[in-house]
């Protein structure tokens, strides 16, 4: 972001090594292979890993966005496709997690219960700009239609990205860098 | 006695739902240019860049600033005088949601029922209209698609008179500092006090359709706006919520007489781009 900030470039499907390097208040770029996936695909996702059933996505490795576009114009990729709301999928996490997914990507806070999550299973949570979802669909160069169609802007979808922007958020040893950033500026 | 056929209402919500959505007021874009150049935080201050070159991008290709492109809120002022035909108004306004927001490769973020279906409508209807009748023979509209990033953080609270100013600037910073980074700072705050519990939500929202920086035409309530801002601003909350000195644009409060024994007040934010637009038939 800053002109001074080091970037740190990274693939997805994320690495162990990539993530452990992570620390809460980098900046970074994304290439490869991102899922998006918010609150109904979430639900959906969770209620068939209660019934046993095979998810029609292998979350190993992976990292989820939590978009849901709009239709894209004639001749774009995507439409406008930018960060929502994170805290919504905080309740699924947890179990995402457990199935080996490594990294999200969003806006807001995230409970005490992601954080532990993140920890314990070395993943990463990421940020984007909210808002600024016109800048960001111009880092996704490619998409796939996964799962759930029918859910429409909510559907699974596979974004290949290039340099897609983010900020490391919480880290893998459980810094919150919303904590650190809005103490640092605090006057009350 | 005026005629106005309602093709033309839907027509023009349609257009409306577009303009929203695709173009950043020039008041807020003038706001976050002014607030970049101060911006203390490093990174608020590219954050702020960023959302600038977002609302240039947008404006240049005419696709949404933000992928939520809202639930569509209609504020309609109907003077008097007006006799509408060629069908029914609030289907007209409806039609014209629709029409904008499928024409207009907007999303569609409206589920049906909110507890059992949640099925998409598809067409981003209903819309939540609010009409007035007012002296006059135009139809003014305002349609503010709005978010749930935003709204989702907004609050209303029945204060007790003797809580006073205090109890309500406490309150409405408590709600700023308690949302953080969600609801897509730098913000915009819309206070609603007085009334019942309805009225006061409605004006919260009401107060959200002023351009950036009106102010409220009464004095002491223009000097509370002031404060609010300043006091929001000093939580530290800062643009994307990741500290700095920008956490709200502005601070809009509107108010109108309540009960001897209430002081409702509600809280209904905004997120940065604050989008609005309107039109007069």
């Amino acid at each position: 972001m800053s002109e001074q900030a080091v970037i740190k470039y990274i693939q997805a499907p994320l690495s162990a090594e990539t993530i452990k390097d992570l620390r809460a208040g980098d900046v970074v770029r994304i290439s490869g292979y991102i899922y998006t996936a918010r609150d109904a695909a979430h639900k959906r996702l969770y209620e068939a890993l209660g019934r046993g059933e095979q998810l029609p996505l292998d979350l190993k490795d992976n990292v989820i966005y939590y978009v849901g576009p709009t239709p894209a114009k004639p001749g774009e990729i995507v439409g406008s496709a930018g960060p929502t709301t994170s805290g919504r999928m905080d309740k699924y996490t947890p179990t995402m997690l457990e199935q080996g997914l490594k990294g999200m990507i969003g806006k807001g806070l995230r409970s005490q219960e992601v954080i532990d999550a993140c920890v314990k299973n070395g993943a990463v949570y990421f940020v984007a700009i909210g808002g600024a979802a016109a800048v960001i669909a111009q880092s996704i160069v490619e998409e796939k239609m996964i799962a759930y169609e029918d859910l429409g802007p909510e559907a699974i979808r596979r974004y290949k990205v290039k340099d897609f922007p983010a900020i490391v958020c919480i880290d893998s040893q459980g810094n919150d860098f919303y904590k650190v950033g809005i103490a640092r500026y605090s006057r009350e | 006695m005026r005629e106005i056929d309602v093709a033309s209402v839907r027509d023009t919500v349609a257009e409306l739902c577009m303009e929203a959505c695709y173009y950043l007021p020039s008041a807020v874009l003038n706001k976050l240019q002014a607030a970049e150049s101060t911006e203390e935080s490093p990174l608020g201050k590219e954050i702020l860049g960023t959302l600038i070159e977002n609302a240039q991008l947008a404006k240049k290709k005419a696709v949404p600033i933000c992928q939520d492109t809202g639930l569509t809120v209609v504020f309609i002022e109907i003077g008097q005088e007006v006799h509408f035909t060629g069908g029914d108004l609030y289907s007209a306004i409806h039609a014209g949601v629709a029409k904008g927001y499928t024409e207009g490769y907007l999303r569609k973020s409206s589920v049906t029922d909110p507890v059992f279906v949640r099925k998409n409508t598809g067409d981003n209807t209903p819309a939540i209209i609010h009409a007035s009748i007012v002296p006059g023979d135009k139809v003014h509209m305002i349609v503010c698609p709005k978010g749930c990033g935003s709204e989702n953080m907004g609050a209303l609270k029945m204060l007790k008179p003797a809580d006073g100013v205090e109890g309500i600037i406490k309150f409405v910073v408590d709600t700023v500092r308690s949302a953080g980074p969600n609801p897509c700072p730098p913000i915009t705050v819309g206070v609603g006090i007085g009334g019942n519990m309805e009225k006061a939500a409605l004006l919260a929202k009401y107060s959200l359709t002023r351009q950036a920086g009106e102010h409220n035409p009464d004095p002491q309530y223009a000097a509370l706006e002031e404060k609010l801002l300043e006091l929001v601003n000093a939580t530290g909350v800062g643009p994307s919520g990741l500290g700095g000195r920008t956490t709200a644009l502005a601070v809009n409060v509107e108010y109108t007489a309540t009960h001897i024994g209430g002081l409702p007040v509600a809280v209904n934010l905004n997120c940065h781009a604050a989008r609005r637009a309107e039109a007069v038939l």
